[in-house]
């Protein structure tokens, strides 16, 4: 039995913030639920996916944000209990689908984890996924620990049905990949069939439905604004007249800072856990208490601005501040030092501190960025386009997933990225504005992400450039997930379809399509080149597994590669492929670690002095 | 900061020290010590470098500021380094010297540092540094994998942590396959011992 579906109400377990969320959806009954997978959130949904083997939950990975938010609405529609998790940019891909959901409401419970990402450990950006509750009109939660983040699912989707509405439940990484000791709750009996009760004229939105609906919607704001007003994820605690207003995991931060500084007599917390609507009544009557205020949040001035508000409103003079100069950034996320540091000079108080060492004169550390795997299908791939593409002038979008690393050098593919599926869309603009060749890169599963449209786009409007399409049969940069080019049957699921890449760009009518194998180099830059030259839009799918999702398959380990004594050490198998594998002994001689090496052959064909060998078996 | 114990741990991507982290989580759930940890895998998988964050205690935070930590973990000598500013003159810090150069080094982006020099930048700075050949001690254990359980052993001989050899061993055996457990324990005691011998 998988450990989240345990029984055992009180018993205490090690779990990851993201295990805590799905144990407490697990406990609220989720029935269905519904993904793109993204960092921080990924973990979320790779537990539903096992649970719903188990039980009668249904998961899916759905091809996009939107999709899964789709789906999850329609059976929140027939009254059963859902959820959608995506990291937070998801939700710009979800938000179409997000605002107009808003309108139309929901009977059964749906919750909506945005998993946001300040400091941007992987990610493309750090916006602050509260805002999403404003701009929709729809309430947002916000848990300060793991422990609370497993705890207040069930309250989502109470809240949720009581204003049938879906409820937003952000989370930050340090809530996802966070682990502490959570203690299990009852498991509510989950419903998983519902019925869909036919109501054209509250559910189909053309104008005349929808300006009623958003009458609706302002109601349920109104009453939303009343549950938060007397929510109990809004605390107070203390009794002192210095105010601090805090949300999420900087409600850690305060209050360990608060200890170390030894002012709990003087100061009054309040933590904000219901962050839209903003509790007005809440905070006026804590600002009145106070003297002056510091409001502490990661990212933008989210609550700083209703506070300031609410002051106002209330005709409060007294200083309120965060976001500034010596006092808070909108960058990057907080840390336990700098919230100290801030709140004892804001309070002016004293500041215990434990001295930084003096680093200077320590040797140097070399860097360790993240790199392609050895024997990974990409970097053959990039080496084909480099050597097909000599002697052009080009230019490179890329896209989001392990192949993104390619930009490094010394394969140094990778030009521009802006989004998910940017790859095709930007391609269209540069190839018409430019003259140079464009050539850009899509991995399988972000094509049929939000790739798509732009080939299409390119199809109709007759751009010129060549996209070359990144299949290795999976979801690899966020651990392995399906998509729908996956062969299921692989991992033995025998209830799934499975969608055929090149027949979908055939269907798309680009007219130049070609398939290759990289790992065989000389006829993949001959098929390359011919897809360069030619004018127009042409498709070039690289298809072989991800090396590291293979191995699971794999009986016994290929033969790796060594480096015989015909290497004349002119390097260019490190300087233009550049696999992880290689390495220089001692005496400076390039060898390849045998554990490491995958045995792809790529470094095989392009040594000139043909020096690199299979290892005898 | 008093009454909580901070450790960092650093590693490369596929040294075990998700699995370390996990032991001692477990250890402190056995023990009744609240615990809160952290991790920042940085694509793991791919070589990047992997930091774990654990506060043994009632602190509520789950990271570490830079010059906080009270003891440091390093898997690998040059991320140990990295890690110092995490540090502060009273830390204790456990070391494997076995290195793993990075990519950079290989094709002349970076030079990996002397390792004499390494642990003097280290020890001159900090309180006490116990540098172990982890890797070694493994596969004299039986596993050249073990490298995460001889840190352990090393890490609870200092003392600082608020955890007993017997709850990290109890923790050991739930949280290791059943067939490394042997192996496992072996690993852990040769840790702690060569940690004791080193002054
Ligand atoms: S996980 Fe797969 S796709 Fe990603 S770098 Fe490794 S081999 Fe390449
Ligand atoms: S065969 Fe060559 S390129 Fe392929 S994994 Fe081994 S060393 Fe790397």
């Amino acid at each position: 039995m998988h450990k989240l579906l345990t029984d055992q109400p009180g018993l205490q377990m090690v779990m990851l913030g993201n295990e805590a969320i799905a144990r407490g959806a697990i406990e609220a009954g989720v029935a269905v639920a519904a993904t793109y997978p993204g960092t921080p959130s990924s973990e979320i949904a790779n537990n539903f996916f096992q649970i719903s083997r188990e039980t009668d939950l249904y998961f899916e990975y759905s091809t996009n944000e939107k999709v899964a938010l789709e789906v999850a609405a329609a059976a929140a529609n027939s009254g059963v209990r859902s959820m959608c998790i995506m990291k937070h940019v998801g939700m710009n891909v979800a938000a179409d689908a997000l605002m107009t959901l808003a309108y139309v409401g929901v009977k059964g419970g749906l919750v909506i984890v945005s998993a946001d990402d300040p400091s941007m450990f992987s990610s493309q950006n750090e916006q602050d996924n509260r805002y999403y509750g404003k701009l929709s009109g729809l309430p947002v939660l916000e848990p300060s620990s793991v422990e609370e983040a497993g705890e207040m699912i069930s309250h989502a989707f109470e809240l949720s049905e009581t204003l049938q509405e879906p409820v937003i439940f952000r989370t930050t990484t340090r809530i996802n990949h966070s682990t502490a000791v959570v203690t299990l709750r009852t498991i509510r009996k989950q419903i998983s069939r519902g019925d869909f009760i036919k109501d054209p004229f509250n559910y189909v939105t053309v104008p005349a439905v929808s300006r009623r609906l958003h009458v609706k919607l302002l109601a349920h704001l109104d009453q939303a604004a009343r549950c938060s007003d007397e929510s109990p994820y809004n605390i107070v605690s203390g009794n002192g007249s210095w105010g601090v207003i805090c949300s999420g995991v900087s409600f850690a931060y305060v209050s360990d800072a608060v200890q170390d500084l030894g002012i709990g007599d003087q100061i009054r917390i309040l933590r904000i856990g219901f962050s839209h609507p903003m509790p007005a009544g809440v905070i006026k009557t804590f600002l009145a208490s106070c003297q002056k205020v510091l409001v502490v949040e990661e990212g933008e001035p989210y609550m700083e601005e209703s506070v300031k508000a609410f002051a106002q409103e209330a005709g409060l003079t007294l200083p309120i501040q965060g976001k500034g100069e010596g006092l808070f950034s909108r960058l990057y996320e907080f840390d336990p030092r700098m919230v100290r540091e801030v709140m004892a000079s804001y309070f002016g108080v004293p500041c215990p501190a434990k001295p930084r060492l003096d680093l200077s004169g320590v040797p140097e550390v070399p860097q360790r960025p993240p790199n392609l795997c050895a024997g990974c299908s990409h970097r053959a791939t990039y080496y084909a386009v480099k050597k097909a593409a000599e002697g052009m002038q080009t230019i490179y979008p890329t896209d989001i997933g392990c192949y993104t690393l390619g930009f490094l050098p010394p394969l140094g593919m990778g030009d521009f990225l802006i989004c998910m599926g940017s790859s095709t869309g930007t391609s269209c603009g540069f190839s018409r504005v430019t003259d140079k060749k464009v050539i850009s890169f899509i991995g399988d599963s972000t094509f049929f992400h939000s790739g798509i449209p732009g080939l299409i786009n390119a199809v109709f409007n007759n751009h010129n450039f060549t996209l070359v399409i990144l299949d290795n049969g999976v979801t690899a940069m966020t651990g392995h997930q399906p998509n729908p080019g996956v062969d299921m049957k692989l991992l033995n699921f025998q209830d799934y379809g499975q969608v055929s890449i090149e027949a979908v760009v055939r269907a798309l009518g680009v007219p130049h399509v070609a398939v290759i194998q990289p790992y065989k180099v000389k006829k993949s830059i001959e098929t390359l080149k011919e897809a360069f030259n030619f004018k127009g839009v042409s498709v070039v799918i690289s298809r072989e597994m991800c090396t590291l999702y293979a191995k699971g398959f794999k009986k016994t380990k290929t033969r790796p590669y060594y480096v015989s004594d015909k290497c004349k050490n002119h390097r260019e198998c490190i300087s233009q492929l550049a696999c992880p594998a290689f390495f220089l002994d001692a005496a400076g001689a390039v060898k390849i670690d045998p554990v490491m090496c995958a045995g792809c052959a790529v470094c095989a064909q392009i040594c000139p002095e043909n020096a690199i060998l299979p290892v005898k078996a | 900061m008093s009454d909580s114990t901070r450790l960092i741990m650093v590693a490369v991507g596929g040294q075990g020290n998700l699995l370390a982290s996990s032991v001692l989580g477990e250890a402190a759930l056995l023990a009744g010590i609240p615990l809160r940890m952290s991790e920042i895998h940085g694509m793991a998988q791919r070589g990047g470098v992997v930091e774990s964050a654990l506060v043994f205690g009632n602190a509520r935070s789950s990271i570490i500021s830079d010059g906080e930590a009270d003891v440091l973990v390093g898997f690998e000598p040059s991320e140990t380094l990295r890690g110092l500013n995490k540090c502060n003159a009273q830390t204790v810090i456990i070391t494997n010297l076995s290195p793993l150069p990075p990519f950079t080094v290989a094709i002349g982006k970076g030079v990996y540092p002397d390792m004499a020099e390494l642990q003097q930048a280290i020890r001159s700075r900090t309180a006490r540094l116990v540098a172990v050949n982890a890797v070694e001690i493994a596969k004299t254990a039986g596993n050249v994998l073990a490298v995460n359980m001889v840190l352990l052993g090393a890490l609870i001989q200092t003392g600082v942590l608020p955890l007993t050899s017997a709850h990290v061993k109890q923790a050991i055996q739930t949280k290791t396959k059943a067939a490394f457990v042997d192996i496992n324990i072996r690993a852990f005691d040769m840790g702690y011992e060569v940690a004791g011998q080193h002054r």
